[in-house]
């Protein structure tokens, strides 16, 4: 939850003040100066230090499918502020003007190197990809047409966990969405989880955490509880690299690290090895 | 036992203490007292009516943490006939915030697990305050799995302010010890009920929290995040808990209302901490009800029903 609190990703906007908007990116961990057509040619990372900037939904599902393969799903699916939570409403609708979708998650059928998938990516610009009743319908609904269709499912995640405004329903998304893993696991079917900056909160105590096998990108931040609240309960330092993806492969919590240049490849190869057993 | 009082509840104490003062002086003295006395009385019954009838959610927060409310243990020792505890995740160790075991109902196997809370400093060291590590997840799971092997019932209790969220925690994955207790409770192929008795704090309850029953007390709460969590990160400032309480609409009727839970079970005036044994007498009697009517459905179906119970949460259009 805590993540809510973090500016790395929104001080982007800061630094870029000073520079024509939009053309030029400042690495935030090298300090590069990098084009803007320079970081969409390498994925949205830094070619001086290997930095993963954050990336939208499209922009992913255009770098992992074969071209021309994917059809989005649910595409219209929106939050009604079931609780009549106070400026709820408004805010949705500013980051669906901000971002141009309808919530946090985009879904859909796809192929990834020829073999069909169902895949369902995050975005983080909209409202911290918190999970509410339209991302956990999404995800469930993504799972359940994969196992209908007995294919994959491969959902890129990022998230600063439940969202709030949505009360004791955005908590029963974990349920759903780990309930709908149930049967797609029962049904002998693989999932991937890709955990990408930041994964946190009720997404890492579900659907994110359940992957037959997860991967996640360099550095990237992934945690149950953010930072902040670990060292205010715990009163103590937190290791260095305490919830970065490496400190998590050490501890033995996700199967690798992928540099976003290989994981459409690592997808491939890895729904390849895990189709179910023609009969 | 004498009953801590809550900071709203002062203004009663406080008179009842004028009224034992008054009883104490008049006492063998006969006349004159009388008048006052029952004025009084009036008073603090209209006083209590007022404050119980109208608890605001944020109030009902301080009920459901109150620390001389029956925890997992008191209900075991009130509706069980025997408990025989287990311990230990066999990977790492043995988590106190999260006893689990064997127990008897009316004389009926089945299994329990729940969260516990200590009263005093020394049980929550033992207790950790009820926040669980995944080793406490990870057990619970293990007996649940010995109860579905053995074909028993679970009941598990409710009552978290919420995972640990440690280091040693993160280290070992309390993320991943409770999304797999969502999964694998929902394979589970006997009935589960899930009883909230107090603190129903977010994906740590939750994570014993997948049941084809969820009760709630009628003083507990059930919350994806706590009022003061809640404040912090929305007004950036702990004191809009009371705010955040009603905002979120965390209390058993709310829930009911949302079609979250299924049964509210009433309290005794002011809050189950007013009388272990009553409340106790209750809880037992809901399980008794729901585990009887679940008994009555083949793994099948309550598998499906479970499935479609949190299958249907969500509102959203489109």
């Amino acid at each position: 939850m805590g993540i809510f609190k973090r500016r790395s990703i929104k001080s982007l906007g800061k630094k870029k003040r000073d520079m024509p908007e939009g053309l030029w990116h400042k690495c935030p961990d090298c300090g590069a100066i990098i084009h803007e057509a320079d970081l969409q040619q390498h994925y949205h990372v830094c070619p001086k230090c290997n930095h993963h900037f954050p990336m939208v939904a499209q922009g992913r599902i255009n770098m992992l499918v074969d071209p021309g393969s994917f059809e989005e799903m649910d595409a219209k699916l929106e939050s009604v502020n079931p609780l009549e939570f106070k400026a709820y409403s408004e805010k949705i609708k500013a980051y669906q003007k901000k971002t141009g979708l309808k919530d946090a998650v985009v879904t859909g059928r796809a192929k990834i190197l020829e073999t069909p998938v169902v895949m369902g990516v995050m975005d983080f610009r909209f409202l911290g990809a918190s999970m509410g009743s339209v991302v956990g319908e999404k995800v469930t609904r993504a799972i359940e047409a994969a196992t209908a269709d007995r294919c994959a499912v491969v959902l890129i995640c990022a998230s600063g966990g439940a969202r709030m405004h949505e009360g004791i329903l955005s908590l029963m998304q974990m349920a759903k969405t780990s309930a709908a893993l149930a049967r797609h696991h029962d049904a002998g079917l693989a999932y991937i989880g890709v955990l990408t900056h930041p994964t946190t909160g009720g997404v890492t105590a579900s659907f994110a955490a359940l992957g037959d096998v997860i991967m996640a990108e360099p550095k990237c931040m992934i945690g149950f509880a953010g930072p902040r609240v670990v060292k205010e309960t715990t009163h103590q330092n937190l290791p260095p690299g305490f919830q970065t993806a490496e400190f998590m492969k050490k501890h033995g919590l996700v199967d690798m690290i992928v540099a976003r240049g290989d994981l459409r490849d690592r997808l491939g190869s890895l729904v390849k090895y895990m189709e179910p057993a023609v009969v | 036992m004498q009953v801590e009082p809550l900071e709203f509840e002062k203004p009663i104490v406080e008179l009842e203490r004028q009224l034992a003062d008054l009883k104490d002086r008049s006492a063998g003295q006969g006349v004159g007292a009388e008048k006052e006395i029952e004025k009084i009385e009036e008073k603090i019954s209209k006083m209590k009516y007022e404050v119980y009838q109208g608890l605001t959610p944020w109030q009902r927060v301080q009920i459901a943490r109150h620390t001389q409310r029956p925890f997992t243990l008191d209900y075991l020792d009130h509706c069980f006939d025997d408990f025989l505890e287990l311990h230990g995740d066999r990977h790492i160790g043995d988590d106190d915030a999260m006893p689990a075991g064997f127990a008897r109902l009316e004389g009926r196997r089945c299994v329990v697990v729940g969260h516990q809370k200590g009263r005093d400093t020394k049980e929550n060291l033992l207790r950790n305050f009820g926040s669980a590590h995944p080793e406490g997840y990870r057990k619970a799971l293990r007996v649940m799995r010995l109860a579905d092997k053995f074909g028993k019932p679970i009941v598990t209790f409710i009552d978290t302010p919420g995972a640990y969220p440690g280091i040693g925690a993160e280290e070992r994955n309390i993320a991943e010890a409770i999304a797999f207790n969502l999964r694998e409770m929902m394979r589970i192929k006997v009935p589960i009920v899930a009883v909230v008795i107090g603190e129903g704090g977010s994906g740590g309850a939750l994570g014993i929290g997948i049941a084809d029953r969820v009760l709630m007390l009628e003083n507990s709460y059930y919350s994806v995040i706590s009022p003061e969590g809640c404040a912090a990160i929305l007004w950036k400032d702990r004191k809009f808990a009371e705010d955040a309480a009603t905002a979120m609409r965390l209390t058993a009727r709310d829930l009911e209302g949302m079609g979250v839970i299924d049964e509210i079970i009433p309290e005794p005036l002011g809050g189950a901490h007013h009388d272990h044994i009553a409340v106790g007498r209750s809880v037992k009697a809901a399980l008794i009800k729901h585990l009887a009517e679940l008994r009555e459905m083949d793994s099948d179906e309550l598998m499906q029903k479970r499935y479609e119970k949190f299958r249907k949460f969500g509102e959203f259009r489109g």
